[in-house]
């Protein structure tokens, strides 16, 4: 022991990769015994549907990624996804020559603005997030109302080309999915690549330590918000897609499955790590356990239950991996002073 | 030398409010040179190191850079100027791997923007390499020992320099030695003395003398926020740096009257805690006041946490007035008759967005309740006596304690804890930061209580407050009670030197 | 940094401090705030509608807040610990899926009641361990027991819609109490809101769970035992959702899993609205009882102006918004004020020497 000090733990990239490898065996596991007891389960048909219904999750799950690494959290996705996708289909109602890709961007841009005022309000106020976003949830949901007034968009008055996306595949992958792998790889990528995203990091794993090191924490934030509005806004427009006809409660309730994905996908909640990779894992892991059930049988009533506890679980595994790792730290260093 | 000097501060006063920080603190860094500055607790160490930071900015007095005149505006003027500082307690974010840690913001960049993540990793490595320490540039920073951290902090400031030629010129660290293990700290003078071979100068601060001697050229002492001398390290001696840091009179501001001790109050048998105390044991008798002396950090507070309950105990026992209190549980110790005025006032010690009458109370709700309810005549009255009769300086009662001076603030959790009629007070710290006026109104307190024959544990770090107020003296040095005095063979240098750790084979 | 709300920005010191000056009086000026407020309610709503005054009205705002209300009182005092409980309306559904599955597996009422109530513990006391004992941030804790209760109601209940409870019973959504015009819930809500006030207002405990919520470890040396408090806050949330969950099914004669999805978020506006800080330390039951007759009777104007309810979402949202906002832009405010008058002084002495 003269200079050395041996990687105690292993490296940041592949302790991560453990966790996304842990929920890909989670999901083979979930997958392997069911389709054991029930063959249809590996069907493409039934396989396309996990993939399909997992993929609105997974594209809110980056988003909510990306605040949540920074010691926030954006409770406004699910009332975001129904107004993008009810304004965006009311639209379509109204102007039938519309081309589908402005339909989009639309849609991208009303998230966007709606991400853009959480960010604000967040950052210049100082008011937890917790409590602004739950404030627009309900606000953005009470707009909706107000602009929906009892009305449906029905399945005719959709593009064709847009409810493609919704079923179609590509090689055997359904579009949707193919999409929002492409969006969680792209992320994915940035979210490793550029200075700006990297700060997002050091924002969520030490708040004083990244003002003293000079990072615009407040323009970060608010950057972070808006992308997250942003893909909700992306998401209500495939919401449009996959189910043609879109109401009031489109996207209800969706704000906490998307958390319960990221924190299961391995984002810690307090800030400062987790992968957009891991959250549309974790994504993926909800919907197989889900459509498990129902191929086993088991009533769909399970889901909502399964999903919390699993939330719970993880961030109780989560709690006890870092005291067990505090506890080790201290233990080698009591060994050492001991020498 | 002939040399010209890197860094010069020269007749540097600073003020808090009344507090006089430094006096006239003087300090003179030259190229290729590991200097040492030493001094007691509240010296004026940190408040010149944060000058050097551009954290404060000196009231008078200057400050020259390669003998040019300068202003630290903030601590990016600092950097800027190539004077680096390396704190205790490193501020890493602990979810980033080491190599980002040192560049966040800073990142080495190929096309189109992104991360060049393997240029970094390699500078990161280089870095490490030039420094002669092994450390993986990819790991996450979680997990490192302190040692490890205050090497990726020293690598962070020679990254910001900008020709990144490893002339990061000034480098102050500051009691980097407290946290770390002996082979540790040998890796640490390595690094420094890499670095003052690279032509940078090295500003060592530490209370630990057998470093200074082993890794400085040259030692400045300090001495109540004055410059006492510098000098070569081979023209001093430890004698003459412990009298030069402590040579002061006792002042007059210390009233004990002598006092006939009684039956035992507190008796602590073999106490430890993990790794942070060992076998820990004294008692303290009634009408006496024990002293707990030492360094900063070498487990006093925690003696006081472990008697009062808020740390649980891993071995030995606390009797108070002969009952053995129970593991963990203030509310038992409370009830036995202990009150802990603890050393962070604002944090631990009130509630400081509540009004002064809360905060006495706070402690004493038990007493004030009758049928479940709290009895506002009792708690008025018992708050107005308290706060009268330790000459609290207020407005209202109902006005928040943030809105009091600090030593009225001492006054207020003294009056807290003083209702409820302890037979113990351990006081941790009872006059730092408060003025000079009520630190002798503090101390007459103390006297007083004693005198009516209650038992204090005083834990301080003001040597003349032990000397001056205790009967006995018990000096700590690395979790351990390394020295036991009279209060007629307590001496600023005996105390001084157990706390060091230079007498723990003679007091043994 | 440890139980500490993740998703909270701690004050800057200097605005810690403004704000530390007189803590009564914003609690007072709050107060008022929300008195005035009420009475342009009145006025607005009386000039809208000409029923809107009757006596009748308060039988009906008070059936419609009951439940509301109740669980507003434990999140009140959990909040100003400085925690929250975002669980409160998933308990309220699994309780009163518990008594209408129960009850029509042919158990008695009252057991299942009886049962319902301790399912509430059970909960309450989950969300307390987690919180206290592995020292996750309640955050995360109750939204995932959020999930978790619903789940279970759906388990124990659904598809099913269970009626027939005893007239005797549900008699109390449709009938006053005898000889006055308040609803059952309203009394309860009452009695309980007086409690609540007595025990923060007048007790050690209530002292207890301001000071913890201000400074947990000034608290804890001055002999609370801050775990053991928030655990028994947690558990009491738990039953009193459950007893709100039963009242809500007797109420409405019928019971469905889904019951009551969603209000956690007007709990939690009407906590803040009413005054108390979501930093903790802060609020006063006075606050949240004018709270609750606020947004009840804001929500009976809308009503009768046929305003939907989605709709009135957006005021409960804005109400939200607005009492997080209007404290902390004033601390903003101040804070800036305090910058310039700094940096003029530092000229003026620049000027000077």
């Amino acid at each position: 022991m003269t200079t050395v000090t041996a990687p105690r733990f292993a490296r940041t990239g592949s302790l991560l990769r453990v966790r996304e490898l842990g929920i890909g065996v989670a999901i083979l596991v979930v997958f392997g015994i069911t389709t054991f007891t029930n063959p249809a389960f590996a069907s493409a048909n039934s396989v396309q549907q996990l993939l399909t219904g997992a993929a609105l999750i997974a594209l809110l799950g980056v988003g909510e990624t990306m605040v949540v690494v920074t010691r926030n959290v954006d409770l406004s996705v699910g009332s975001v996804v129904g107004f993008s996708a009810y304004l965006v289909g009311d639209l379509f109602a109204h102007h039938p020559g519309l081309p589908v890709p402005l339909g989009f961007l639309i849609g991208i841009a009303i998230g966007a603005a709606i991400g853009a005022i959480n960010g604000i309000v967040t950052t210049v106020s100082r008011v937890p997030s917790l409590v602004v976003t739950l404030a627009m949830l309900y606000i953005v949901r009470g707009i909706d109302g107000m602009v929906v007034n009892g009305h449906t968009i029905d399945p005719d008055k959709i593009p064709t080309a847009l409810t493609a996306v919704g079923y179609r595949t590509l090689v055997g992958i359904p579009w949707l999915a193919v999409i929002v792998a492409l969006v969680v790889v792209v992320a994915g990528y940035a979210m490793r690549s550029f200075r700006a995203s990297r700060d997002l990091y050091a924002i969520g794993s030490n708040p004083e330590a990244a003002t003293l090191a000079g990072i615009p924490a407040g323009r970060r934030v608010f950057t972070a918000f808006t992308l997250s509005g942003a893909l909700a806004g992306l998401a209500g427009v495939l919401f449009l897609a996959l189910h043609a006809q879109i109401d009031v409660t489109g996207g209800t309730g969706y704000e906490l499955t998307v958390i319960s994905a990221v924190v299961v996908g391995g984002v810690a909640i307090f800030g400062g790590s987790g992968t957009v990779l891991g959250a549309a894992l974790g994504a993926l892991l909800l919907n197989t356990i889900n459509q498990a059930l129902v191929a086993a049988r088991i009533s769909a009533f399970w889901d909502e239950a399964i999903a919390g506890a699993l939330l719970l679980a993880t961030i109780a595994f989560d709690r006890w991996l870092s005291l067990r790792m505090a506890r080790s730290l201290r233990s080698a260093e009591g060994a050492h002073r001991d020498v | 030398m002939t040399t010209q000097p890197l860094l010069v501060l020269e007749r540097a006063t600073k003020s808090f409010g009344p507090v006089k920080a430094l006096l006239d603190a003087e300090i003179t860094l030259f190229p290729g040179e590991a200097h040492a500055l030493v001094g007691e607790n509240g010296a004026g160490k940190s408040t010149l190191v944060k000058i050097l930071a551009g954290v404060h900015q000196p009231d008078s007095g200057a400050l020259l850079i390669d003998g040019e005149p300068t202003v630290f505006t903030g601590p990016g003027a600092a950097r800027d100027a190539g004077v680096s500082i390396i704190y205790q307690e490193p501020t890493l974010f602990p979810d980033l791997t080491v190599a980002e840690n040192i560049y966040i913001g800073r990142q080495p960049l190929r096309a189109g923007r992104r991360i060049d993540r393997a240029a970094m990793n390699k500078a990161a490595a280089e870095l490490f390499a030039r420094l002669g320490v092994r450390l993986d540039p990819e790991r996450q920073a979680r997990g490192l020992s302190v040692a490890d951290q205050q090497i990726v902090e020293i690598a962070k400031a020679l990254s910001l320099d900008k020709a990144q030629s490893l002339n990061a010129r000034v480098l102050v660290i500051d009691e980097p030695t407290a946290a770390l293990t002996t082979v540790e700290v040998q890796r640490l003078f390595e690094v420094m003395r890499t670095l003052r071979t690279q032509g940078a100068a090295v500003l060592f601060i530490s209370h630990r003398l057998e470093e200074v001697f082993a890794s400085c050229q040259r030692v400045t002492i300090m001495r109540d926020g004055q410059f006492v001398r510098s000098a070569s390290i081979d023209e001093v001696s430890v004698d003459e740096i412990i009298r030069s840091m402590v040579g002061r009179e006792l002042s007059a501001l210390f009233p004990k009257t002598e006092t006939e001790p009684g039956e035992v109050v507190l008796a602590v048998d073999g106490l430890g805690r993990d790794k942070v105390l060992r076998d820990i044991s004294f008692t303290v008798r009634r009408g006496e006041i024990v002293a707990l002396a030492g360094l900063v950090g070498a487990g006093r507070s925690e003696v006081a946490r472990a008697i009062f309950g808020i740390d649980k105990r891993t071995s030995g026992s606390v009797r108070i007035n002969g009952t053995e209190l129970a593991n963990g549980k203030p509310l038992d110790a409370m009830a036995a008759g202990v009150a802990l005025v603890p050393e962070d006032r604002r944090q631990q010690g009130l509630v400081m967005e509540l009004g002064i009458d809360r905060n006495l109370a706070l402690a004493s709700l038990a007493r004030l309740r009758r049928f479940g309810l709290i009895r506002r005549r009792d708690e008025r009255a018992l708050t107005r006596d308290w706060a009268q009769r330790l000459q609290v300086k207020f407005g209202r009662l109902g006005n928040a304690v943030a809105t009091l001076s600090g030593g009225n603030q001492q006054k207020v959790v003294l009056g807290k804890w003083l209702a409820r009629d302890p037979s113990l007070l351990i006081i941790d710290e009872p006059t730092r930061g408060i003025d000079v006026g009520t630190k002798s109104e503090v101390h007459r307190i103390l006297d007083e209580l004693v005198g009516k024959g209650m038992a204090v544990l005083m834990i301080s770090s003001e040597l003349p407050e032990v000397l001056g107020m205790a009967d006995r003296v018990l000096v700590m040095h690395e979790g351990r009670i390394s020295a036991e005095f009279d209060r007629a063979d307590a001496t600023e240098d005996a105390i001084m030197r157990a706390a060091t750790g230079q007498a723990s084979e003679a007091a043994a | 940094m440890t139980s500490d709300m993740t998703t909270r920005t701690p004050l800057p010191p200097d605005a810690a401090t403004a704000e530390k000056r007189s803590p009564l009086r914003a609690l007072v000026r709050w107060e008022s705030a929300l008195v005035l407020v009420l009475i342009a309610t009145l006025i607005f709503g009386s000039a809208t509608s000409d029923h809107f005054l009757q006596v009748t009205n308060v039988f009906y705002i008070g059936l419609n807040m009951g439940e509301i209300a109740i669980m507003a009182l434990p999140l009140m005092l959990i909040i100003i610990t400085a925690e929250i409980d975002l669980s409160v309306a998933s308990m309220m559904g699994l309780s009163g899926a518990v008594l209408g599955a129960l009850f029509s597996a042919g158990w008695s009422v009252w057991a299942a009641m009886g049962v319902a109530l301790l399912v509430g513990l059970a909960g309450g006391a989950l969300n307390g361990l987690l919180v206290t004992r592995l020292k996750l941030p309640s955050i995360a804790v109750t939204i995932g027991t959020l999930a978790l209760f619903r789940g279970i109601a759906e388990i124990v209940l659904a598809p099913r819609t269970v009626t027939g409870f005893p007239l005797s019973l549900t008699n109390i959504g449709a009938v006053p109490i005898q000889g006055t015009e308040i609803a059952w819930s309203t009394l309860i809500f009452l009695v309980l809101a007086v409690i609540a006030g007595v025990v923060l207002h007048a007790t050690p405990l209530g002292r207890a769970i301001v000071a913890t919520g201000w400074q947990p470890e000034a608290a804890q040396f001055s002999g609370i035992r801050v775990n053991r408090l928030k655990f028994w806050l947690f558990v009491l949330s738990g039953v009193l959702c459950a007893f709100a969950g039963i009242l809500f099914t007797l109420k409405n004669a019928s019971v469905s899993y889904d019951a009551g999805t969603g209000l956690e978020l007007n709990v939690v506006a009407i906590v803040l609205f009413g005054g108390v800080s979501i930093f903790g330390g802060k609020g006063s039951v006075i606050g949240v009882v004018l709270s609750v007759v606020v947004v009840g009777c804001l929500q009976q104007v809308l009503t009768q102006l046929n305003v939907a309810p989605e709709i009135q979402n957006i005021v409960i949202g804005g109400l939200l918004l607005i009492s997080v906002i209007i404290p902390n832009g004033r601390e903003a405010l101040r804070r800036i004020r305090a910058r310039a008058r700094r940096s003029s002084n530092s000229t003026q002495r620049k000027a000077l020497g």
